[in-house]
Formats: structure tokens, sequence, C-alpha cells
């Protein structure tokens, strides 16, 4: 059973279509992305900590909404499995959290390396020991530098467009790259929210994988032997050059999305009162904790800006430094032990004693906007303490 | 794919390389040729760079012309040995990572039935003993579980041979080997009987030192897979290298293995697989 959709441009599901009120999980504005992204495969597996959305996903291939679906066995085989549908010239789909992303770590820079256009959900979960199933975003700081972009949703509404507008960002044959998108597991997969959703019968245009910049793997191309020496077997410059090369090739086709970025989903960052001297700078949920930070802040008469970091790779280095140039304090909160987009920004800006790393929380702890506001208020009464 | 998709633009004959015209010329795509074809036309794989008398080279060489249709044949590999020969095969293959391969290969093979439904295209897994018995076991068995329709090949050469010889789950017991400094505890997997359990349609253990067994085996393992579910075959491949014998020895080595009863062709048929395998071979005939 096929689901009868009409196929329709990005821009006309993303910013044409009329929009209706729901009020709905994150977990439900997933399978409401993926029912309307027009995706041929997708494969679940129920790691702990688990959310509804791959059930859901279920659901519309029970629907007619996709072609293919199975549950398989482990997180690194799902990750293999995806990558094989997507080098049959597949799209795809799957999901994962914490644990589940760990376990299938080897296999996300070989999705870079292969230029496979996979979206990824990922609903941030605690990774360690003593065990935890409580939001926490580290498995990004791991996932940094593995050659994926990675789009960070503050809520339902972000997650459900971030996901569809990853698919033509990733599928841009200058781009081809997966799309990790992460969300705050548990606050924004399990809470209800307001989403505005365009009509359910409408949906992406297919993939087309003969516009790949690598040929699909389905024997409709004249096969080559790829190298007559293989790279692995040999120690010399000219293959060291050509690893290099490819991998370089990698972190540009990174940096030729910001375009794409800024045209689909209004910029890398949004910058909310701009001239304030004093940020908050951060991503995901942090966000909406800010926002409340800032309420409270206005009301005390300390006028304080938010930055809202939206791509985490490719990394807006260039708008951080533009946006917070007359800024001479920056707060950066965090679901997260390690303070991984604390360090990013640091490494971003000149004059970097502004940043304040934190608060952080994690663990299950949720983040009071008093502990936002309190360490502004501490940073700026101990910076007048020093001039 | 289309035989007249592989072709050479006019005006650049001369600029390609040898070998490659004689993959155009002379190559097996849409010919039907078999391993009593071999030395007749241009083989898949060109000099590969796998050690003297290897005997995973001499399996691959043949089961590569045993494909029943390498036009339309997309290979998927695994770390060791054979890994570093199959860039040099002249088909659609791919390489990902240590063990993965099945699982690889079920979402390939599933994506390209929905891009192709009305066109056959085989997906085949090739790889060793410890990318298919010991790391990839879990995700071979699994894509079995799930009568995924793909083809296992295993190149059987005893040990981990490309990092140095270690012990594999294949080798045999009492065998010294790296990481098996006292000699191998336990005995050699028996896998053609887990895949049988296992829900394979077809298994097989065969060797180079029959090819005709062996091309029989590939074509049975590949049409079955395609209609009844997946396969298995096993490909006793020994190695000169780690199990220090000399190079021209390797089919010897078969041979004496086959008399000392330590290896023995095996062919398990699931009576589903067996009834489609009599009406197409009554049709042969």
């Amino acid at each position: 059973m096929v689901r009868e959709q009409t196929v329709v441009s990005p821009e006309h599901l993303f910013f044409v279509a009329p929009r209706e009120e729901v009020f709905i999980t994150g977990s439900e504005a997933v399978a409401e992305a993926i029912k309307r992204a027009n995706v041929d495969m997708a494969i679940a597996y129920p790691i702990t900590p688990q959310s509804e959305s791959m059930h859901l996903v279920g659901d519309l291939y029970a629907q007619g909404y996709l072609k293919d679906y199975y549950r398989a066995e482990n997180e690194f085989a799902v990750m293999a499995a995806i990558h094989g549908a997507s080098l049959g010239g597949g799209r795809v789909f799957t999901a994962t959290s914490g644990p589940g992303t760990l376990r299938a770590m080897e296999m996300f820079p070989v999705w870079a390396g292969a230029r496979q256009p996979i979206v990824c959900a990922f609903m941030c979960r605690g990774v360690s020991l003593p065990p935890s199933i409580q939001p926490e975003n580290i498995e990004m700081a791991m996932l940094l530098d593995t050659g994926m972009m990675m789009f960070h949703a503050e809520n339902a509404q972000d997650f459900y467009d971030m996901i569809l507008k990853a698919y033509i960002i990733a599928e841009k044959p200058d781009v081809h790259l997966p799309v990790g998108v992460f969300v705050d597991g548990f606050f924004v997969t399990h809470t209800r929210d307001k989403v505005m959703l365009p009509a359910g019968d409408l949906k992406l245009p297919p993939y087309n994988p003969q516009h790949a910049p690598v040929p699909a793997f389905d024997m409709e191309t004249p096969p080559m032997r790829i190298v007559r020496d293989p790279l692995l077997i040999k120690s010399n410059f000219i293959s060291y050059a050509a690893n290099a090369s490819w991998h370089q090739e990698v972190m540009a086709a990174a940096q030729r999305a910001r375009k794409h970025i800024v045209r689909y989903m209004g910029g890398l960052l949004e910058v909310e009162n701009p001239h304030a001297k004093v940020f908050i700078a951060a991503s995901g949920t942090a966000v909406s904790q800010s926002r409340e930070a800032l309420r409270e802040l206005r009301q005390e008469g300390i006028d304080a800006g938010l930055i809202k970091i939206k791509s985490i790779r490719p990394f807006p280095e260039e708008e951080i430094v533009a946006s917070t140039v007359n800024a001479h304090l920056i707060v950066v909160p965090e679901f997260n032990a390690g303070g991984w987009l604390a360090r990013e920004i640091k490494a971003a800006l000149n004059h970097n004693s502004r940043v304040v790393a934190g608060p952080r929380v994690f663990g299950g702890m949720t983040m009071p906007k008093e502990l936002i506001v309190n360490t502004v208020k501490n940073a700026l009464k101990a910076r007048a303490g020093v001039s | 794919m289309n035989k007249s998709l592989f072709k050479i633009s006019p005006g650049f004959e001369d600029i390609m390389p040898a070998e490659y015209r004689e993959l155009v010329e002379h190559g097996p795509y849409e010919k039907g040729f078999g391993v009593s074809d071999l030395g007749t036309f241009k083989e898949l794989i060109e000099e590969h760079p796998l050690c003297a008398g290897c005997g995973l080279a001499l399996s691959l060489r043949m089961i590569l012309a045993s494909l029943p249709k390498p036009e339309d044949t997309i290979i998927v590999g695994s770390t060791g040995c054979s890994s570093i020969a199959f860039p040099q095969v002249a088909l659609h293959n791919i390489h990902s990572l240590f063990g993965n391969q099945n699982a690889l290969a079920s979402g390939l093979k599933r994506a390209l039935k929905l891009r192709f439904p009305d066109k056959i295209k085989d997906v085949v897994v090739i790889a060793g003993d410890g990318a298919t018995a010991d790391i990839g076991l879990d995700m071979v068995m699994q894509s079995w579980f799930r009568r995924e329709n793909i083809t296992t090949i295993m190149l059987d050469n005893e040990a981990y041979a490309n990092t140095g010889g270690q012990e594999s789950g294949m080798s045999p017991q009492g065998t010294i080997l790296n990481m098996a400094p006292t000699g191998k505890k336990f005995p050699k997997i028996s896998l053609p009987e887990i895949a049988r359990e296992a829900g394979c349609a077809y298994a097989a253990a065969v060797s180079p030192a029959h090819p005709k067994r062996l091309e029989k085996a590939v074509r049975r393992a590949i049409l079955l897979a395609r209609e009844i579910g997946p396969t298995y075959i096993q490909v006793f491949s020994p190695c000169p290298t780690n199990y220090k014998f000399k190079p021209h020895e390797t089919i010897a080595r078969i041979k004496q293995r086959e008399k000392d009863g330590t290896f023995s062709i095996k062919e398990y048929i699931s009576p589903e697989a067996q009834e489609w395998l009599a009406q197409i071979e009554e049709v042969k005939k």
C-alpha cells in the first residue's frame, strides 16, 4: 500500500503551505516530519533510553508513508544498514539516543566519508555510569568531529522543521553529507508543545541519487577499478595526500552548506537584542531556559541579549564573533558536564575571558532560570570588582 | 546495468589504460561465463596485491568468474585480506567497516529492491572468517534470521591473516597462532550447520581445489538468494604466509585436509530451495 500524497517543492512545504496548530510531543513531531519527508526506508532499534519516535515511524510504514521499515539487531547494525540503504540510493531515516549513539559511533565518520545524505535524529540522553536515562547532551561533544553536520533543536517545532530541512540541505549536490538533528531528550521528546504543521498530504520531492557527487552502488554506472593500488597498503606521500584531501573535501562540503542553512533555516544562529553588552549563548532547551532568565534579568534592570545557536556543525564562528563584538560578558548554560559549547565559543572568540562556561547541569538535573540569572549577576559583580 | 553503458567515449580509446579497454572489449558482462572459461576473457579482478599462493585470491577469482549476473552484482566486503583486493575488482563493491557487512548488505538489498522492483540486483557479501564468524557473527546471523535476500560467502583462511596471523574462530583446535600461544583451545566453528539452523535456504562448504563444485555452489546460492532467502557458502582458502607452507602447495594442502578428514565439501538445501532448484535445473535440461 502506498499512501497518496502530493509532491510539493521544499520552499512551498517550508514557507508557503498554510499551517495549523497542534499540541504534540517531540516524538510525534519527528513522525510528522517523516510523514512529509518522502523517506524510502527507516530502520529502528529499541535502545534504552527510548522515545516513541521510531514506533511512530513504524506506524507510518504500516500506513503506507514509507516503503520499508524493520527493527534491527543493535545500533551499530542500524547505522550500517542505513548506510547500505543510502549507498543503494535510498532516502533513509533512523533515530537514537545516548548509549545507542556511542554503540554506533564507528559508523558516523563512515557516513560522512562516504558522503551519504543520511538524516538521523538524536534524542540526547546520559551515557555514563552511574546509569542515567535523563536528558543530557554530552554525546554531541563526541560527535563534533565525525564530519556530520549537526543541528540542535530547541523545541518540538524546531525538531519538526529541522528534520525536514536537513534532508534538503544534506542532499544538495555541493553538500551531500549526513545531518544529525539533535534534541535534549525527554524534555522535548516526552512533553507536549504547540507545533504549527502544514497539511499531512504534502511531501518533499524524492531523493535523486543521480544528482549525488558520488555514484550510488547499484551497478547502473560503469564500474571502475577505484584504485589501482589501494591507498590502505601504501606508505607514500601521494596516498597520504589523497586521503587527506578527501577529509578536507568533507569539511569543505559542510562549509558550502552554510548558504543553504541560511536560506532554509534563517541562519546558523539567531540573535535577540543584538546591541546588548551581556549575552547568554546557548543551544537546545538551554535556549528556552535562557529566555526565562532574560525576562527576569530585564525586570531587574539588566539588559542582556540571547544568541541561539542552531547549527553546531558547521559552527557559526564568524557570526558569533560579529554578534559579540561589543559584549563584555557571554554566559553559556549547558545540559552536560563537559561544557562543549563553551569550548567551541571560546575557541571562536578573541578575548575569551569574556566567556563564562556555565552554568552546567547533568545527571538528570533541570536548569532553573535562577541558576542562569545568578551566574550572570555573579559574573557582572566579579567584573565590577576587578575594574 | 545495460552493457551499452559500459563503453569508452569516441576519441578517448588511446588514453584509457589497456586493462580498462580489455575489460570493455573482453569483460564478462552479459556473457554468462563460468570457471571453465577462465583464460578466455578479461577477469573482473586485475593483478591482485595478495601474497604468492594466496588461497583467498584463487577463491576470489573463481567466485567472480562464477557470478550468474556480474553486470548487476554489487559486492559487500569487510576488513581483511580480501578488502585489499576489492578495490581492483571491476564491480561496484563496498568496504565499510570490520564486521558490519551483513547489516550493510541488508539495507543495500532492500533499497535496491525499492529502486529496481523489476530488475535483478544480486547483493553478495564476500568477507573473511574473522569478519564473518567472529566480529560480525551477530549481524551475519541476524541477517539470516530476518531472511534477507543476500548471499554470504566466507573466504576461510582459518586466521586473521592481514593483521599478522592471529587465531580466529575458524582456526582448527590446537593450532599455534598469534594470540593462541599455547594452541587454540576450542574447535573450528561449524558455520554451515549454524547457517542451516539460522534460516539459510542453502549452505555449503567448498574449496578452489574443485572449481566446478565451487561454481555450482556460487550459482545456486545467488539464484536461491534472489527467490527463496539467505544463502551461505564457506570457501576453504588456506594461507601460505601464516600457516607457513610453500605458495605452490595451496591446493595440495586442501587435498591433504580432505584426506585426513578435517575439511569436507558440504551442501545443505532447504526443502523449499530443493523444490525450486529442481524446477529450474529441469528447465535447463
